[in-house]
C-alpha cells in the first residue's frame, strides 16, 4: 500500500510540508509587500489572519461554501486594512505601533466570536492532484495542492509583473520611495498607501481562511503560530519583490517541516531546536544581507522600518 | 557618566532648558489630558461594543471595578498581576527613547527564568542573599544579551529591530524548553517537566502585611529609576536626542551606537529580571508556564504610557487591573475571555490614535496659543 | 503566615461580597446542604479535548439539587490561578475546587489549600501525597489500560504494520500512553510497529499535522495521539485516508467512517461523588483513582469499520480489565532499546505507582524519549 522510503521521507516531506504549510506565508507576506511598497508596515497583519481564520471558518459553515468563506476573510480583512491605513494616516501616528495594536484587536475580536466555532466542523476548501502519474503513494499525498497556492503564485507573478511594467505599480514604488516627488506628480499620497494597506489585510484574511479552511482546518485558538507576523520578516528577506516572496515562503513552509520529519526517520533528540531553525534560518539571512551603511536594496525609502 | 557628559554640546542643553514660555506647562498639561481623553473614548466605544452584543455595559464596567480595584483582594490581585508586566513594559519602554520598537522581551522574560533557575539549582546551599542576587544577576545579564543583540544587529548591522527581537523570542522559547526538557531537567519533575525547585530561602516572598510578592516592589522602583534617569540625567538626556534624530545626535559626537547598546541590554535585563522574579516569587522553578505572554501585554502597557516609564506604573495598574477582573467578568457576565483582549485592543488603538492630537489639543479648545508642535 | 489577619480578611471580603448581591445572582442564598463548586480549565472548554472532558463533567452535575457550579478557562498555569481560586472562594462563596490542569499543582493548588484550610481542594493528576494539606487531594484515571484495548483494535486494523502515535511530551503519562497501545497491537501482531512524533506542546495545530503527514508517509495506517484537542489531528489523518483512534473525548462525529475507537475520560463519575459527599457534609477522600471498572474512564463505541475479530478481543480483555487487577505492563519486558525493563514474572497492574515514573518505550516502538 505504500512505499518504504528511508532517509527519502526527509527531503519528501520538506516539499509537501513547503506545498502546505508555505501558503499562508506566500499571501501575507505578499501582500505586506504591497503595503510596503507604498511605504507603510502593517504588522497587524497577524490579528487579520487570526479574524479571517475565524470569520472564514464561520462563513463557510454558515453559508455551507468554503469559497464564499474565503471571500468573507478577505473582506474582513480589506477593513482592518482600511482601519490601519486611515488611523495611520493621522499626522503623528506610528504605523508599527499602530499593527502591533490592531494585532491584538484583531485577534480579541476573533477570540471572542470564535468561541462557538470552535467544535463545528465546517465545509472545507478541495485540493487538486498533481501527483497522478507517480506511483509512490507519499509523493501523490505532498502533491495534494490547494488551489489557494496556485493563486497565490499567479497573485506573485501579477504583482512582479504589476511593479514592473504598469503604471498603477509605478505609482504605488514612487509613494513608497518619495512622498514628495509622488505629490509633485500630483499623485494621491494618502489614498494610495490606504489601498495598500487594505489590499494587505486582504490577502492576510485569505491567508486566515487557509489555515481554518485546508490546513490545518480546523478553527481555535492556537491556529496560528505567528504566520502572520514571520511574514513581514520574509517581505524584509525577500527584498519587497514578490517572486522572492514565493520563493521565502516556500523556503520557510519546508523548514518548518523538517522537525517532525526527522523525527519520523529517527532523528529523535534536540527537536525544540529543530522546531526553531525557521526562525534560525531567517535571523540568519537577515543578518548577512543587512548591511550598516546602506538601506536594503529595492526598500521602499519612505519605509519607516528601514530608515 | 561624565565622558557623557562631556560630548554633550552645552547650546543644546541651554536651548532645551529654555523653553518658550508656557510651552512646558501646555506639554505637561496635554501629556495627561490627552491619553485621559483617549482611554474615556475607548472605555466609551468598547462599552458600545459590550451593549451591542447584548450585555450591559454598566455591569461590565462594574465588575471590573470590584474584581481590579474595588476591594482589598481585588487591589492585591490586580497588584500581583502588574509586577511582572512593569519590567516587561520598560522592555519596551527603553529602546522607545532611542526611536526602536523592541517586541521580543517575552524571549529575554524565558530566559532570564531559566538563568535564574539553572543558578539557583548550583548555588543550593549558599546564603539566600547570596542566591537571590546571583539569580537575579544572572538573569539579567542573560536577559540583556539578548535584548543587546537585538541592538548591536542594528547598530552594526542595520538588522531591523523589532523583526529580529521577534524571531529571537521564537529562538529563547525554543531554547528554554529544550534546556528545561533536556539537560536542567530535575528527574523527579515526571508530568511537568522542570528545573529542580529551588531551595526555600532562594525563593522571594510577600511584601509584609499583603498578599503581593516583592516583584511588584521591584517593578514600581524600576520604572522610578528608569524615569529619573531618561528626566534627570545627562545619560537620558543623551537618549532623547538620539531618539528625536539619531543621524543630528552622531553629527553632534553623541555615541549613538553605546546608547543603542546600553538601552537595549538594559531593556533586556529589565525582561530577564522579571523572569527571574517569576521564577523565585511565583513558579519556584522554570518550566513551559514561564511562557504567559506577559512578555507581549508589556509592549500594550508601554505605548498606553507612551513610551514614559513613571507612566508604565498606572497604565501596569489599569490593565494588571482589567485582566484581574476577567475571570470574574467571564464567570458572571458568561463573557468569553477574550473580551479583556478585545478592551485591551481597543484602549491601544485609542491612545495612538490620540498622538495625533499633541500640539494640537488645547489650542483647538482655545486654552493656549497655538504653539510649535 | 499566621491565620487570624487572614481570616479577618476573609470575613471582610465576605461582607464585601454580600454587599453586591445584586450582581451575584448565580450564588444561591446561604442553605443548608447547599454548595458552590469551582471548575478552572487551562485552555477553551469546548476543545474536544482534555478540557471538554472536564467540562463534559462538570456540566453532568450542574442539575444536582443545592448544587452551584462556577467555571473559568484559559487559566494559565501561573500566580493566574491562584486569584481565580481566591476569586471564586471569595466573591463566588465556593467551597469546592476542581483546579483540571496538571500544571496548577505545585506551587499553586497547595499554597492556596493551606491558605484556605475550610475549602477543598481536588485536583486532576495524582499528585497529592500525605505530606500535602489534608483539604486538597488528587483524582485520576488509569486510561492506559484503555489504550491498550485501543491497541487491540488497531493491532486488527492495520494492514501496513505500522500505527502512529502524535505526542505533545516524552512525560510519563504519555509514554505509559504509547507503550499500551503499542503493547494491545502488538497483543494482536507481534510484528506491528509504533513510530512516535513529539510535537513539544500541548496544542500545535500546524506541527500536529505535520506529523500526521510524516506518519503516514512512513506507512502508519492507524493513528493515535496525545495531546490537548485532537480535533485537527483526526481531520487530518482521516483526510490522508487513516484510521484514527481517539483521546480525551470522544472525536467521533468528526470522522464516522474512520473513527475506530477511542480512550475518553468519564470524570462525571469523579464529580458526582465529590459533589454528593460534599453536599451530605461527608469528609472527601483525599485520593481517587480509577479504571474502567470504576468508569472513571471509557472506551468510544467502536467504529463501523472495526472487524468482527477486533470487536470479540477487544471486548475479552475489557471484560478482564472490568474484573480489576489487569496488567498491561508485565515482565518479561524489553524497551526499545534492548534493556530488560520488567523482569519475567513481574507485573504491574494498573494501580501500580511504579508506573507513575514510567521513563522508557517498550520494544515495538519507534522514538526516543529525550
Amino acid at each position: 500500500m505504500t512505499t518504504d522510503l528511508g532517509i527519502w521521507a526527509v527531503p519528501l516531506a520538506v516539499l509537501g510540508g513547503a506545498l502546505r504549510v508555505s501558503t499562508p506565508f506566500l499571501f501575507v507576506s505578499l501582500g505586506e509587500c504591497v503595503t510596503e511598497k507604498s511605504g507603510r508596515i502593517n504588522l497587524g497583519l497577524e490579528g487579520t489572519l487570526v479574524f479571517g481564520a475565524m470569520a472564514g471558518y464561520g462563513g463557510s459553515l454558515l453559508t455551507g461554501s468554503p469559497w464564499l468563506g474565503v471571500l468573507i476573510a478577505g473582506l474582513a480583512g480589506v477593513l482592518f486594512g482600511l482601519m490601519h491605513g486611515a488611523v495611520c494616516s493621522l499626522p503623528r501616528v506610528n504605523d508599527i505601533a499602530v499593527g502591533i495594536a490592531m494585532m491584538l484587536l484583531g485577534t480579541g475580536v476573533a477570540f471572542f466570536f470564535g468561541k462557538p466555532l470552535i467544535q463545528p466542523a465546517a465545509p472545507m476548501l478541495p485540493a487538486i492532484s498533481f501527483g497522478g502519474w507517480s506511483d509512490v503513494p507519499q509523493l501523490r499525498a505532498a502533491l495534494e495542492v490547494s488551489p489557494l497556492f496556485l493563486i497565490g503564485i499567479l497573485v506573485a507573478v501579477l504583482l512582479a509583473f504589476m511593479f514592473k511594467r504598469t503604471r498603477l505599480g509605478l505609482i504605488i514604488r514612487m509613494v513608497g520611495d518619495s512622498a514628495d516627488a509622488a505629490r509633485a506628480m500630483g499623485y494621491p499620497i494618502l489614498p494610495v498607501r490606504i489601498g495598500a494597506t487594505a489590499f494587505g489585510g486582504f490577502m492576510a484574511g485569505v491567508a486566515g481562511a487557509y489555515l481554518s479552511l485546508y490546513y490545518p482546518g480546523s478553527w481555535n485558538e492556537h491556529i496560528s503560530s505567528g504566520q502572520g507576523l514571520i511574514a513581514v520578516a520574509l517581505v524584509i528577506f525577500a527584498r519587497w519583490n514578490p517572486i522572492a516572496c514565493f520563493g521565502a515562503a516556500l523556503l520557510f513552509g519546508g523548514a518548518g517541516a523538517l522537525g517532525p520529519a526527522l523525527q519520523s526517520v529517527g532523528v529523535t533528540s534536540g527537536y525544540y531546536l529543530f522546531y526553531a531553525a525557521p526562525y534560525i534560518l531567517t535571523l540568519v539571512i537577515l543578518f548577512f544581507t543587512s548591511s550598516r551603511n546602506r538601506a536594503l536594496d529595492g526598500a521602499p525609502r519612505e519605509l519607516s522600518i528601514t530608515k | 557618566m561624565s565622558e557623557m557628559q562631556s560630548t554633550l554640546p552645552t547650546s543644546t542643553i541651554e536651548a532645551r532648558r529654555r523653553p518658550f514660555l508656557g510651552e512646558v506647562a501646555r506639554r505637561r498639561l496635554e501629556a495627561i489630558l490627552i491619553p485621559l481623553l483617549a482611554l474615556i473614548i475607548g472605555l466609551g466605544l468598547f462599552g458600545v461594543f459590550i451593549a451591542l452584543v447584548g450585555k450591559s455595559p454598566e455591569a461590565f464596567y462594574y465588575l471590573v471595578y470590584r474584581g481590579g480595584f474595588g476591594t482589598w483582594f481585588s487591589l492585591q490581585n490586580t497588584m500581583t498581576r502588574t509586577a511582572p508586566l512593569l519590567l516587561t513594559a520598560l522592555c519596551v519602554a527603553l529602546p522607545a527613547q532611542l526611536g526602536l520598537i523592541v517586541i521580543g522581551g517575552e524571549g529575554a522574560f524565558v530566559l532570564g527564568g531559566l538563568a535564574a533557575a539553572a543558578t539557583g539549582t548550583w548555588l543550593a546551599g549558599a546564603p539566600g542573599v547570596v542566591g537571590i542576587a546571583a539569580m537575579a544577576l544572572a538573569g539579567m545579564a542573560l536577559g540583556g544579551l539578548w535584548i543587546g543583540a537585538v541592538g548591536a544587529l542594528r547598530h552594526y548591522r542595520g538588522v531591523n529591530e523589532t523583526i529580529s527581537s521577534l524571531l529571537m523570542a521564537y529562538i529563547a522559547i525554543a531554547l528554554m524548553q529544550h534546556f528545561v526538557e533536556g539537560p536542567l531537567r530535575d528527574p523527579a519533575s515526571l508530568n511537568k517537566p522542570s528545573t529542580p525547585p529551588l531551595p526555600g530561602n532562594f525563593r522571594i516572598g510577600d511584601i509584609p502585611g499583603m498578599d503581593v510578592h516583592w516583584g511588584f516592589a521591584v517593578g514600581v522602583v524600576a520604572c522610578l529609576v528608569a524615569g529619573f534617569v531618561m528626566s534627570r540625567t545627562t545619560f537620558g538626556f543623551a537618549a532623547r536626542i538620539a531618539g528625536g534624530n539619531a543621524r543630528a545626535a552622531a553629527v553632534q559626537g553623541l555615541p549613538v551606537g553605546r546608547l543603542i547598546l546600553a538601552f537595549t541590554a538594559a531593556a533586556g535585563a529589565a525582561a530577564g529580571l522579571a523572569g527571574v522574579i517569576d521564577v523565585a516569587a511565583v513558579q519556584g522553578s522554570a518550566n513551559a508556564s514561564l511562557i504567559a505572554g506577559y512578555g507581549y501585554t508589556g509592549i500594550l502597557i508601554a505605548f498606553l504610557a507612551r513610551q514614559n516609564p513613571l507612566a508604565i506604573i498606572p497604565m501596569a495598574l489599569l490593565i494588571g487591573g482589567i485582566e484581574a477582573a476577567g475571570g470574574l467578568v467571564q464567570r458572571r457576565m458568561d463573557l468569553p475571555d477574550a473580551t479583556v483582549l478585545v478592551l485591551q485592543g481597543i484602549l491601544f488603538v485609542a491612545i495612538l490614535v490620540s498622538e495625533t492630537l499633541s500640539g494640537r489639543l488645547l489650542p483647538a479648545l482655545g486654552l493656549t496659543r497655538k504653539g510649535a508642535p | 503566615m499566621t491565620m487570624l489577619p487572614l481570616n479577618r480578611r476573609r470575613f471582610l471580603m465576605a461582607g464585601a461580597a454580600l454587599g453586591a448581591s445584586p450582581l451575584l445572582m448565580r450564588v444561591s442564598p446561604a442553605a443548608a446542604a447547599s454548595l458552590t463548586a469551582g471548575f478552572i480549565y487551562v485552555g477553551p472548554r469546548d476543545d474536544f479535548g482534555y478540557n471538554q472532558s472536564h467540562a463534559e463533567g462538570a456540566a453532568a452535575i450542574k442539575d444536582m439539587a443545592g448544587l452551584t457550579i462556577t467555571e473559568e478557562e484559559n487559566v494559565a498555569e501561573s500566580d493566574a490561578v491562584v486569584k481565580t481560586m481566591e476569586s471564586m472562594i471569595q466573591l463566588d462563596g465556593a467551597s469546592l475546587l476542581f483546579p483540571t490542569s496538571f500544571g496548577y499543582y505545585k506551587p499553586f493548588v497547595v499554597d492556596t489549600a493551606k491558605q484556605y484550610p475550610d475549602v477543598e481542594f481536588r485536583h486532576c493528576g495524582g499528585l497529592w501525597t500525605p505530606k500535602d494539606p489534608k483539604n486538597a487531594g488528587s483524582y485520576f484515571g488509569y486510561i492506559g489500560t484503555a489504550q491498550y484495548i485501543c491497541g487491540i483494535v488497531a493491532g486488527h486494523m492495520t494492514k501496513s504494520k505500522r500505527l502512529g502515535f502524535v505526542a505533545a511530551k516524552p512525560i510519563p503519562q504519555v509514554l505509559m500512553n504509547i507503550n499500551a497501545y503499542t503493547l494491545g497491537a502488538r497483543s494482536v501482531d507481534p510484528s506491528i510497529k509504533t513510530q512516535v512524533i513529539f510535537t513539544g506542546d500541548w496544542a500545535m495545530p500546524v506541527k500536529e499535522a505535520e506529523a500526521v503527514n510524516a506518519l503516514v508517509d512512513q506507512g502508519a495506517d492507524v493513528l493515535t495521539c496525545h495531546v490537548d484537542s485532537p480535533k485537527v489531528f483526526v481531520q487530518t489523518a482521516t483526510g490522508r485516508g487513516a484510521f484514527v483512534s481517539g483521546y480525551h473525548t470522544s472525536q467521533a462525529p468528526l470522522a464516522p467512517q474512520k473513527y475506530l475507537t477511542g480512550a475518553e475520560w468519564h470524570w462525571a463519575t469523579v464529580y458526582k461523588m465529590f459533589a454528593e459527599k460534599a453536599l451530605a457534609g461527608q469528609p472527601l477522600p483525599n485520593f481517587v483513582r480509577g479504571g474502567l471498572a470504576e468508569d472513571f474512564v471509557k472506551i468510544s463505541p467502536y467504529g463501523p469499520a472495526v472487524t468482527e475479530a477486533a470487536r470479540k478481543q477487544a471486548d475479552a480483555v475489557k471484560a478482564e480489565v472490568m474484573k480489576g487487577g489487569y496488567a498491561v505492563i508485565k515482565g518479561p519486558l524489553k524497551d526499545n532499546k534492548g534493556n530488560t525493563v520488567v523482569a519475567a514474572g513481574k507485573a504491574y497492574p494498573e494501580t501500580a505507582i511504579e508506573l507513575e515514573t514510567m521513563d522508557y518505550l517498550v520494544e515495538g516502538v519507534i522514538g526516543s524519549t529525550s
